[in-house]
């Protein structure tokens, strides 16, 4: 026995040493010597925190784990998807449907997680468009888009996904201001003072289904919204807007929306709207724009065309909106846990302002305006508003997150750095650099009452010389740090899905325990459903064929089928008959201008095909489903127009070929 | 002991090797250590693992499932309609195997236990059950999971009494 301990000693020494020599002893090293250790989430275990990040002019939310900057799902949202058949099947077609019809991409900036008491629930996440201006709801129990809402009146959303402590209204702010979608538009751009206004909607959520709707809209002066954040706790039932281009230039917006010493942080006092709405304030106006819902009992979406929608102008009614200067083209406005500290961060400006909500409310109380009003609007004087500055914090502020305990942490894009500051004494108490040129930052709960703190992640624009080069083109990226000391240590670093620009975490166990795993095939209410094999069949009308097919493991039904003609338009129904998880079926035919469709089990799913000449045309399952998948293919049979080949179709039936004709 | 010191000094051996390139741990190691050390001395177990495992019942939540002498039509019959939506795509209902077996005669070569555990507790069954690990080697195709309810299973159970000729 005692040999055996002494081997065991032997055993433990010598393999430390050997750790111990293979220790990097590179410039690698400037990252702290434990941080492998705690991004590491070991094969088959599971991260703490699912991370919606942003995909920027992808158009798609993506969905990682943390610690371990495990890409989990990319989600699509505004842009097309061929892998997942998104845009391209018949049924999330309706998705896309905007007032300018089919619009197969977007600008994904903002994602806000739905709340309940100020912190996030988990049932969805909200994301914005920020070209063709649109909202979008993503369903958590199945990581699909639900919902997109256009926005009327407005020109970019840009200043959205942002929202109150209930979800009560999602807001969505125009980039751009424009003439309002009632009067004529075709207007020479110099007039831009006259014509041109800012809309902002606020959206009501709907709390049992999600259900989006424009509930009123603000008309505003016509400035540039850029961010915006909702009050909470005590600044609960107020909304904070940043602006930009309060000069109303309409050209080389760089110098000419430069000009002013400060521009505003708009604040907006929506119980005080919703009561003039709910006494008929609000004037209805026409407009145009696209409602899409998606069915989780068809598995099919529709789009509405709306045609109306409710506005108050801001300048008629004294007590909804008030403006507070802050220095230099103001981007993140940020609202802390306790709801009392507003931080703005001129994108020029050397120093960040703290405003305080209560000196708000006391300067609104006390009159303490600018002798002039802005277009019609109170302007809060400055010092009146202010609680402090924090002075020299670095250049180029962009965004604020919060810990729990006190502290805020701004990006800075200039200087390519966070910076860790308290919010009472308004001291810098850590900076740390970041590779390169971070844009927004996050911190787990960061934006909410109650922030789970321990990480942050930097997103960053620039990435040159950090991974190895790939042509001209290089991905953004994302930087973890360790916050739960006085320090920030950078633990991780990884590249990322198009643009990232904002993000959200929450606890994993918040998510993951109400995952959708399979469609229940009964409750299937598809109009082309197929509930087993023995309803497959194959339907002309005229032109039309509809093909209603199944698919299990490991046969399409029917897989041999004729008589489809030129000029034929084909609809492949497709139905997964499988009700087990994990094991979607894909559909894919030759020459099909289309994406593949990727079929939940359960589901019904159509692709349209029109053949463009006669022969044989291959189907086949395109995603590994069991040993045979290979096996999972069959043919359609192209016959000229006007050829008398019977419409057949079939599974399993071996039938003796005709004879040759005779010669 | 002499043995034993032997082994450990090889599996150190390969630690040493292996510590550049790959992420050893001292648990990792321990445990090979005791694994190589005991399969000399402790009996093997049953064959599955498991020697309280009945191939008559299978694995499952069905210990005793009550069957009248005649048949229950009506019960059949919506065993026949479920049949129709999740089994029909791969079984027939002669002796014809097409993706999995033909249904033919089950009911007289399996208890309804058996039956009803295997369609409820697939993946548990086709890793455990010799029988079906038999079928399994004829078939290559796993089973899926069709997520039947105990009802539905009983129904099935049924609809196949009916179709072995139970009146």
């Amino acid at each position: 026995m005692k040999k055996g301990i002494f081997g065991t000693l032997v055993v433990v020494a010598i393999s430390m040493l050997t750790f111990t020599a293979c220790k990097p002893k590179n410039a690698g090293s400037a990252v702290s010597g434990d941080a492998a250790q705690k991004v590491y989430v070991a094969p088959g275990k599971y991260d703490e925190f699912y991370n919606f990040v942003s995909g920027g002019f992808s158009g798609q939310l993506s969905v990682y784990g943390l610690p371990s900057g495990r890409l989990l799902r990319v989600i699509p949202v505004f842009s097309v998807d061929p892998e997942k058949g998104w845009g391209y099947s018949e049924e999330t077609k309706p998705m896309l449907n905007t007032s300018h019809g089919f619009v197969p991409w977007d600008d994904l900036h903002h994602v806000e997680m739905s709340m309940t008491d100020g912190v996030a629930d988990g049932k969805w996440v909200f994301v914005n468009g920020n070209n063709t201006p649109r909202l979008a709801r993503i369903d958590l129990k199945t990581f699909r888009t639900a919902e997109i809402l256009e926005l009327p009146n407005s020109g970019g959303n840009h200043s959205s996904p942002f929202g109150t402590e209930n979800s009560e209204y999602i807001v969505a702010g125009t980039r751009f201001s424009v003439p309002a979608d009632n009067v004529n538009g075709d207007v020479p751009i110099s007039t831009y003072k006259q014509n041109f206004k800012g809309h902002i909607s606020f959206v009501s959520v709907n709390k049992e289904n999600g259900e989006m709707n424009v509930a009123f809209q603000l008309k505003t002066p016509g400035v540039n919204f850029d961010l915006a954040r909702a009050g909470k706790g005590k600044s609960h039932g107020w909304f904070f807007f940043s602006t930009y281009n309060t000069e109303q230039a309409n050209t080389l917006l760089e110098v000419n929306a430069s000009q002013r010493d400060k521009d505003f942080i708009m604040a907006v006092n929506w119980k005080k709207a919703e009561e003039y709405i709910k006494a008929g304030k609000g004037k209805k106006q026409t407009a145009k724009y696209a409602h899409n819902k998606f069915s989780e009992e068809t598995h099919t979406a529709t789009s509405e065309m709306k045609n109306e929608v409710t506005v108050l102008d801001v300048a008629e009614f004294p007590d909804i909106v008030y403006f507070i200067p802050c220095p230099k083209s103001p981007h993140g406005c940020d609202v802390d846990p306790t709801g009392e500290y507003i931080v703005g961060s001129g994108k020029l400006a050397a120093l960040l302002p703290v405003f305080s909500f209560d000196k708000i409310q006391k300067a609104i109380a006390d009159k303490q305006f600018e002798a002039e009003k802005y277009d019609g609007i109170p302007v809060i004087k400055y010092e009146a508003a202010l609680y402090g500055e924090v002075k020299k914090p670095g250049l180029g502020p962009l965004h604020t997150e919060f810990d729990a305990n006190g502290n805020a942490y701004t990006s800075f894009f200039v200087s390519s750095e966070v910076v860790k500051w308290n919010i009472k004494d308004l001291k810098v108490i850590d900076r740390q650099p970041t590779y390169y040129s971070v844009g927004h930052l996050m911190v787990p709960g960061g934006n909410t009452k109650k922030p789970f703190g321990k990480y942050l992640v930097a997103y960053n624009k620039i990435t040159k010389d950090r991974y190895l080069p790939t042509g001209p083109e290089l991905s953004q990226s994302a930087q973890l740090y360790d916050i739960s000391g006085e320090k920030m240590k950078l633990i991780l670093d990884y590249p990322t899905i198009g643009e990232p620009h904002y993000a959200q975490a929450v606890p994993a166990d918040l998510i993951s325990k109400n995952q959708v795993k399979i469609f229940k095939i009964d409750d299937n209410k598809h109009p082309y459903v197929s509930k087993g094999e023995k309803e497959t069949r194959v339907i002309r009308n005229g032109n039309r064929v509809d093909v209603f097919m199944t698919a299990i493991r490991s046969h399409l039904a029917p897989d041999n089928i004729e008589g489809i003609k030129m000029g034929d338009e084909v609809y492949f129904h497709v139905t997964n008959l499988e009700q087990d998880w994990d094991v979607p079926h894909g559909f894919a035919i030759k020459g099909a201008n289309n994406g593949e469709l990727l079929i939940m089990p359960g589901e019904t799913v159509t692709l349209k095909w029109v053949p463009d000449r006669t022969g044989i045309f291959p189907m086949y399952c395109t995603d590994f489903c069991s040993a045979l998948h290979q096996e999972m293919q069959g043919y359609v049979r192209v016959s000229p127009a006007g050829s008398n080949v019977p419409l057949s179709f079939h599974i399993g039936k071996t039938e003796p070929a005709p004879a040759p004709a005779a010669k | 002991m002499k043995k034993l010191f032997l082994i450990m000094s090889i599996t150190a051996a390969m630690v040493i090797i292996n510590a550049c390139n790959s992420n050893p741990n001292k648990d990792d190691f321990s445990t090979e250590g005791t694994e190589s050390t005991e399969s000399t001395e402790a009996p093997a177990t049953t064959e599955n693992g498991n020697p309280s495992y009945d191939p008559k019942r299978g694995e499952g939540k069905f210990t005793n499932v009550e069957v009248g002498a005649t048949l229950d039509a009506a019960l059949a019959s919506s065993g026949e309609k479920v049949y129709g939506v999740k089994c029909s795509s791969c079984h027939k209902l002669t002796d014809e195997k097409l993706v999995g077996p033909g249904w033919k005669d089950v009911t007289k070569k399996r208890t309804p236990e058996w039956i009803m555990n295997f369609i409820t507790n697939t993946d548990v069954m086709l890793d455990k059950d010799p029988e079906a690990q038999a079928q399994l080697e004829i078939c290559l195709v796993r089973m899926p999971n069709q997520n039947l309810s105990d009802d539905e299973a009983r129904q099935l159970y049924e609809f196949m009494r009916k179709n072995d000729g139970v009146k």
